[in-house]
């Protein structure tokens, strides 16, 4: 333990170096204001499929990103090499776009007052001392699972395990430096199912900070094969307007949307379908989502954004009311507020449950479809127009009859926000947006 | 010219000489079951400028480079890779790549095979350096300036102008040296609308494996202003589109996405030789209807899913994936033709030294048949008149695609009539062709925009097709 905390100790050192060389040499350069970010991660990733290695990639990837303001002209670099002298260069190269970007007055860094002087330990790292065979073995053990569940699984895409570490420092010009070391580790599993001449495929996965903390290998290719089973034998629908029930997965990405209509770039753009929604109901009176960027170990968690801003736990979404956007510091200059810590996105999005379990929320639904995979682009961020793809089951009397799949579902989000019924606690903690399934009012669904 | 500049810029820079590749090849190919290897070295650089509120508010220069060690094993695949290029590195990566076999027969390096064709398929230029940054900033202004004389109900007008230079040296256990040098630039433009309190957006854009001044040939930067505004202006008028199954006629050109989506990745090897793509085992069955004939194709000059070898160096092709109906094969990379006893298609590709190459598409396209554009549309009582599209999914196993259109109408007795808004199209890939019922003679390709994401890695695709008429597609629209 104690030689891990000194190499992290060292590595931060050198890393934070390279920031303060970025940072230096545009100063150098006549930019009034600068910022730098370093991210460096390393990991290691393998594949079994029918019980064989596939592939074992060894990950490292390593790059600084600088970007200074010339009299309020912007213009940003990359670089992989840390060398001094290729961060030097980095920096000339800003510096040269930024003699021709044109002068943008609210362009600059985060104001000092909404810096992270002081950021908390969140325990985001935990590095897995295990070697490429371990890995191999967790896998083939989640793959075999899954192939021996059921005789109808007749094919995998395989199994896979992967750990990575990583490190991120970002500085700027007001003389903030902020660092902090984090870790993802997954287990994934990917089986095909056949029933007469028709393959069906599905997954799981796990994912944690913590390798601990992922399920087991055996559970997860157990629930693969569950899913894909379950697909089979799908038929296609009429078309008409039913009750649609999100799953936890794709109801994240239905509250994705709202957070992109919300964010700043697409309201100061006038882009949004949400535009001038401030202190508007947005979602039914019933209805909070709020952010927890301090949850420890959190997969979405972040002790400051990609600006060095402070992150703080703040309600977006309460009484279905709209209470702020989803701002950098730019935007929020631009449209006259302050920052939200949103620089680089949401952090631990979470949707407040209404009612107990995703049971409860088909026996409320009684006839509809509940959709598990959703397909495609159709989802139009100026108007709110949703079109896409979907697959699932079909529900009567509150219970699945059989899956389906080939249809559309479609609406305006603005109004599929207002005609959410009913958020279950069946919370996917994998994902960054926290929400159990959503039940909405109806939709209209595109078949036969 | 170009092997030698890419292979000077990125050999001779690490002193690198192609006997001490051999050499690496060799120690990789040392350790007992090691049947193949290479090695990948890249140096990318790239630039982006984007306009927003009529100013260019962001520019962004970056240079990647890095080297990409592979070790296969019958079905196995070791890979590492740095993003230091030298000889040290190398061998590091090639004992870490090659650690993925245990035991077997030892197999050795072939020299290097100087006497491969070679393509000229696109100039090694340089965009970065084909335009001083003061006229790349004015032709963004430009483009702005356009978009808002054309119409006062233009409210916004976002512009991206991205120029890469990707150089690479690929040398193979096999015997297979090759180098390329690959432009590539790329223009998006977005335009917002407003009127009445509606607002409406349409988006525009091209590129090729060409310089910038290919924009300001025949005022192609101004078209795609024009293009943009048309498209939002349109869809302020647009009605709900309809929901349910009904015939579609699909536009020429970028509408070819549905090749792409519903029997393109379907056919790519390494789901054929898995059996995990609805279309295992059918070559030689009918797939499509007698009209449709299906090539990918990336021996295109200039085109964006062109290139003059693959990322393993083999010399890209064209290939007939479906001919008059008729299943004739599938793209491959070396592993996956190995393993099915063919060869190489010459579409072994990765997005970067950092990934490992997959069977991947080029340019897909359908050849032309022999109808004209109106007669297709006078043809269908009432349906659909897809134009563009948003881009498209497929589940390969299920073979159920989607692909979302961003401007489209009702065909009404024979004619087209008003616009709706933007829907998703689903089908089931192995089918939806062979209820393709008419082919147009009309075959455009795309205007060099598309990307293709799988396993996590984007490359830069092209699509085509001339007007085609699907006899029955479902419709994802609001209106019953």
């Amino acid at each position: 333990m104690s030689t891990k905390s000194k190499r992290n100790k060292s590595q931060e050192k050198i890393y934070q170096a390279c920031i303060e060389t970025a940072l230096k040499a545009a100063k150098k350069k006549g930019a009034a204001l600068a910022e730098a970010s370093l991210s460096v991660d390393a990991g290691l990733s393998v594949t079994v499929r029918k019980s064989e290695i596939e592939t074992l990639e060894h990950h490292q990837n390593k790059g600084l990103a600088v970007t200074v303001y010339l009299d309020q002209c912007k213009g940003s670099a990359t670089t992989s090499d840390l060398s001094d002298k290729a961060i030097r260069q980095t920096v000339d190269k800003a510096v040269d776009i930024a003699r021709f970007t044109a002068k943008d007055e609210n362009a600059g860094i985060a104001d000092a007052e909404d810096l992270a002087w002081e950021y908390p330990d969140l325990n985001l790292s935990y590095p897995w001392q295990v070697s490429a065979d371990e890995l191999v073995d967790m896998a083939q053990e989640c793959e075999h699972a899954a192939l021996k569940s059921d005789k109808r699984i007749v094919n995998s895409e395989g199994a896979s395990v992967s750990t990575y570490e990583s490190f991120h420092v970002y500085g700027n010009s007001q003389g903030f430096i902020g660092s902090y070391p984090s870790s993802s580790h997954s287990l994934s599993c990917s089986v095909i199912g056949k029933a007469g001449d028709v393959m069906q495929r599905d997954y799981w996965y796990s994912v944690a900070r913590d390798s601990n903390l992922l399920e087991d290998a055996k559970a997860v290719g157990r629930q693969a094969a569950k899913r894909t089973l379950a697909r089979l034998n799908a038929k296609k629908l009429s078309t008409m307007k039913v009750p649609v029930l999100f799953s936890p997965e794709m109801a994240a990405g239905l509250i994705g949307h709202f957070i992109a209509a919300i964010s700043g770039a697409s309201i100061y753009r006038k882009a949004s379908f949400l535009q001038d929604s401030l202190n508007q109901k947005v979602f039914p009176e019933w209805m909070q989502i709020f952010e927890q960027p301090h949850i420890v170990s959190g997969l979405g968690s972040a002790p400051f954004d990609s600006e060095g801003v402070k992150t703080r736990s703040r309600s977006i979404i309460d009484a279905g009311v709209l209470q702020s956007y989803v701002l950098n510091s730019y935007a929020a200059r631009k449209l006259g507020m302050k920052t939200t810590g949103n620089a680089g996105g949401v952090h631990n999005l979470t949707v407040a449950p209404t009612i107990s379990t995703q049971k409860a929320l088909l026996k409320e639904m009684g006839k509809g479809i509940l959709v598990t995979e959703l397909m495609g682009q159709g989802i139009n961020g100026v108007t709110g127009d949703y079109s896409r793809g979907a697959a699932g089951f079909w529900v009567e009397n509150g219970e699945i009859q059989y899956p389906v799949e080939e249809i559309t579902i479609a609406g305006n989000l603005k109004q599929i926000y207002q005609q959410i019924v009913a958020v279950a606690d069946d919370v996917d903690l994998r994902r960054n947006t926290r929400t159990g399934s959503i039940l909405v009012e109806e939709m209209m669904i595109a078949g036969d | 010219m170009k092997k030698n500049l890419a292979s000077h810029t990125i050999l001779n820079a690490a002193g690198l000489k192609e006997s001490d590749l051999n050499k690496v090849l060799g120690k990789i190919l040392s350790r007992g079951g090691v049947d193949n290897g290479d090695i990948y070295f890249q140096q990318r650089h790239y630039e982006s400028w984007s306009l927003e509120e009529s100013i260019v508010k962001q520019g962004t220069f970056g240079i990647e480079k890095g080297v990409g060690v592979r070790a296969i094993s019958g079905e196995k695949t070791g890979f590492a890779y740095s993003d230091e290029i030298s000889l040290n590195a190398l061998n590091q990566a090639g004992k870490t790549a090659r650690a993925i076999s245990r035991s077997g027969k030892s197999h050795s390096v072939k020299a290097f095979d100087g006497s491969l064709a070679t393509q000229h398929l696109y100039d090694a230029v340089d965009p970065l350096d084909d335009f001083s940054a003061d006229e790349k900033v004015r032709l963004l202004e430009s483009i702005d300036a356009e978009a808002r004389r054309l119409d006062p109900r233009v409210s916004q007008v976002m512009v991206s102008l991205v120029g890469v230079r990707d150089m690479i040296v690929v040398a193979a256990a096999d015997g297979s040296l090759a180098s390329d040098v690959r432009p590539l630039v790329r223009m998006s433009i977005n335009v917002i609308v407003e009127a009445d309190g509606r607002r409406e957006q349409g988006t525009a854009g091209g590129g090729a494996r060409v310089a910038y001044g290919y924009f300001l040939e025949d005022e192609r930067a101004l078209q795609y202003a024009r293009e943009a505004v048309r498209q939002a202006v349109l869809k302020l008028d647009a009605v709900d589109a309809p929901a349910g199954t009904m015939p579609i006629v699909l536009g020429p050109g970028w509408p070819g996405i549905i090749l792409h989506e519903a029997i393109g990745h379907g056919l790519e090897g390494d789901f054929n030789r898995k059996g995990s793509s609805a279309f295992s085992g059918r070559v030689g069955e009918r797939v499509a209807s007698n009209e449709c004939t299906v090539v990918d194709d990336g021996t295109l000059a200039n085109r964006r899913g062109s290139l003059n070898v693959d990322d393993e160096g083999t010399p890209t092709q064209c290939t007939t994936l479906i001919e008059n109906g008729i299943l004739k094969g599938y793209m491959q990379d070396k592993l996956n033709a190995r393993l099915m006893g063919v060869e190489s298609t010459g579409n072994g590709r990765r997005e970067s030294y950092a990934h490992l190459p997959l069977p991947r598409m080029t340019n897909t396209y359908m050849l032309p048949g022999k109808h004209e554009h109106e007669e297709i549309i006078s043809s269908v009582k009432k349906g659909l008149y897809a134009v563009n599209f948003a881009g498209g999914q497929v589940d390969i196993t299920s073979g159920k695609f989607v692909f979302s259109a961003s401007e489209a109408y009702l065909i009404e007795n024979g004619k087209i009539t008003q616009p709706v808004r933007g829907a998703t199209l689903i089908g089931n890939g192995p089918d939806v062709l062979t209820r393709v019922s008419m082919v147009g003679n009309n075959l455009q390709l795309d205007e060099g925009v598309g990307t293709c994401g799988k396993e996590g890695q984007s490359i830069p695709v092209g699509v085509g097709q001339p007007t085609i008429k699907v006899e029955e597609l479902t419709v994802g629209g609001t209106s019953a």
